[in-house]
């Protein structure tokens, strides 16, 4: 338990004091928000998105989006930590080298619900209404959580595969750019038909829908939120398993460059 | 006589099949100060990692600090320090930050690593730099830090990979002394460097290694006695020029790579 509590406090404690990176990841949930709800929100019909306000709609991809962009910082800080020498220190210490990348996750976990709340805050003061009962906000923070682990843990393997931090700073590119191709900022079914079976089907949309459909009271797909939330619990397991366990096994393997 | 280190056998190749360590036996006396010289590329640093667990070894059989380094390797970490080539701290973090860290991932209750940080801050004369962040220390600071770290929990044993390397005259003459001061108080250290005046002044005993082995081993003034020269320097270019046939008593171990020396 020290391990882990040391590793957090190390983790949190870059966070803070990276404060260009830290801005970044504050000031961009306030900036979208305010972009696609007064830029881009007249423009969405309401019948496209089926609701009153486009914040009513944009709210859960916002979230996803910027857990996209927390990911990124989170690939970063385990690369700069690969390359450095307090890899093999930490590894020729008797603790649990898990502890290492935990204390990455946490801190990870904290930067974006962090990021998260502010999406939330921001959301409420635009306009947006959810309809959600404690038991179902509950619910959509659960779903938060478990998508921002998953996407922490799949960062971090991608931290341990890439050579260094300029290079995993393009992970940050990559997932920040598959919520567009979602149901995150218009309905799958508004897509090019080529698109639309991508968008309908790729893991973010049932994260989203499943947020969507627990604060709005329905989903964009059409499909009943338990159907949405069961996909994106699988989703999201199968994402947190794999990559932990790979980043896992990378950790132990890989040395320090 | 009381090894530390006792080491057999050492192999370590690496994909392609190049040898890194084609047998290496090393026998390291309690409470001196070991160094292992050799050019770059010759595998110290391999050496070293497999010494402190960090690699395994394709065969050969070593103790390190009363642990067999494959039945116990937590034995060994425990017993043990590592300082790698590059400074292992964290340079966000300040110096107080580093040491309150690794001494909590030691064990030490807080108040405890508290008051060994601010102990060896004051030893490793940090104290001014002491809230400041990594980041903004000199080479010979950072070198300091990592050493400081290193002896948190009075291990019997420390690993220094290079520890002078890149750092100007006054900050390698200050790593010295630290050094020395921590053999003095009767922990054993093993360093690698590829200085032979390092080797020279600092070292009780030095093994030259080169293409994986170990072609010469003795203290100073006996390695330029067999070889009837005034400095380490003579006897390491006499030992690694071409067609070199080896030393008595080890000749036949490396002739296989006569020849293969550039």
């Amino acid at each position: 338990m020290t391990d882990l509590t040391v590793m957090i406090t190390r983790c949190t404690r870059r966070s803070l004091r990276d404060p260009e990176a830290f801005f970044t990841s504050l000031l961009l949930p306030v900036i979208l928000m305010l972009l696609f709800v007064y830029v881009f929100g007249g423009a969405m019909n309401a019948e496209a998105t089926s609701t009153r306000e486009y914040a009513d709609y944009v709210v859960p991809g916002l979230i996803v989006l910027c857990a996209g962009f927390g990911a990124g910082t989170t690939a970063v800080a385990v690369a700069t930590d690969m390359s450095s020498g307090i890899i093999d220190r930490f590894r020729s210490m008797p603790i649990r080298s898990s502890s290492v990348l935990a204390g990455h996750i946490a801190a990870s976990l904290a930067r974006n619900l962090l990021a998260t709340a502010l999406v939330i805050g921001v959301g409420l003061a635009v306009g947006w209404r959810p309809s959600a009962s404690p038991a179902q906000w509950l619910a959509a923070i659960a779903m938060i959580i478990a998508f921002i682990l998953a996407m922490s843990w799949l960062a971090a393997m991608a931290g341990l595969l890439v050579g260094g931090p300029e290079a995993a700073n393009s992970v940050t590119f990559a997932i920040m750019f598959l919520p567009y191709l979602s149901s995150a900022f218009v309905p799958a079914r508004t897509m090019t038909p080529a698109l639309r079976p991508i968008a309908a089907n790729q893991p973010f949309t049932p994260v989203i829908e499943t947020m969507r459909g627990l604060w709005m009271g329905r989903t964009s797909t059409g499909a009943p939120v338990g159907h949405e939330a069961l996909l994106a619990v699988i989703y999201c397991a199968a994402i947190l398993a794999c990559s932990a366990a790979a980043a896992s096994y990378l950790f132990r393997h890989r040395t320090a460059a | 006589m009381t090894y530390t280190i006792k080491a057999d056998g050492i192999v370590k190749s690496f994909g392609g099949g190049t040898r890194v360590l084609d047998g290496v036996d090393l026998a390291v006396e309690k409470g001196t100060i070991f160094a292992l010289l050799g050019p770059n590329g010759a595998g110290k640093t391999t050496l070293v990692r497999i010494l402190a667990t960090l690699l395994k070894p394709d065969a050969g059989t070593a103790t390190v600090a009363g642990h067999d380094l494959r039945t116990d390797p937590a034995g060994v970490r425990r017993s043990i320090s590592l300082t790698g080539q590059y400074t292992a701290v964290d340079d966000v973090l300040t110096g107080r930050e580093n040491l309150v860290m690794m001494a909590r991932l030691l064990r030490l209750p807080a108040p405890r690593a508290r008051r060994r940080a601010a102990e060896l801050l004051t030893a490793f004369d940090l104290d001014d730099a002491a809230d400041k962040r990594v980041k903004t220390y000199s080479g010979g600071m950072r070198r300091r830090l990592d050493l400081a770290v290193s002896v948190i929990a009075r291990p019997p044993l420390i690993f220094l990979d290079e520890p002078t390397t890149g750092l100007d005259p006054r900050s390698r003459n200050q790593t010295w002394d630290v050094v020395r001061g921590l053999a003095a108080g009767g922990v054993t250290v093993l360093l690698t460097t590829q200085y032979l005046d390092e080797a020279d002044r600092l070292a009780d005993t030095v093994a030259v290694l080169h293409h994986g082995r170990i072609i010469a081993q003795g203290t100073p003034a006996q390695l330029k006695a067999r070889h009837d020269s005034a400095s380490l320097d003579e006897v390491f270019l006499a030992l690694t020029e071409p067609g070199h046939a080896g030393e008595p008593g080890h000749a036949g171990h490396h002739s296989r790579h006569e020849g293969a020396i550039r």
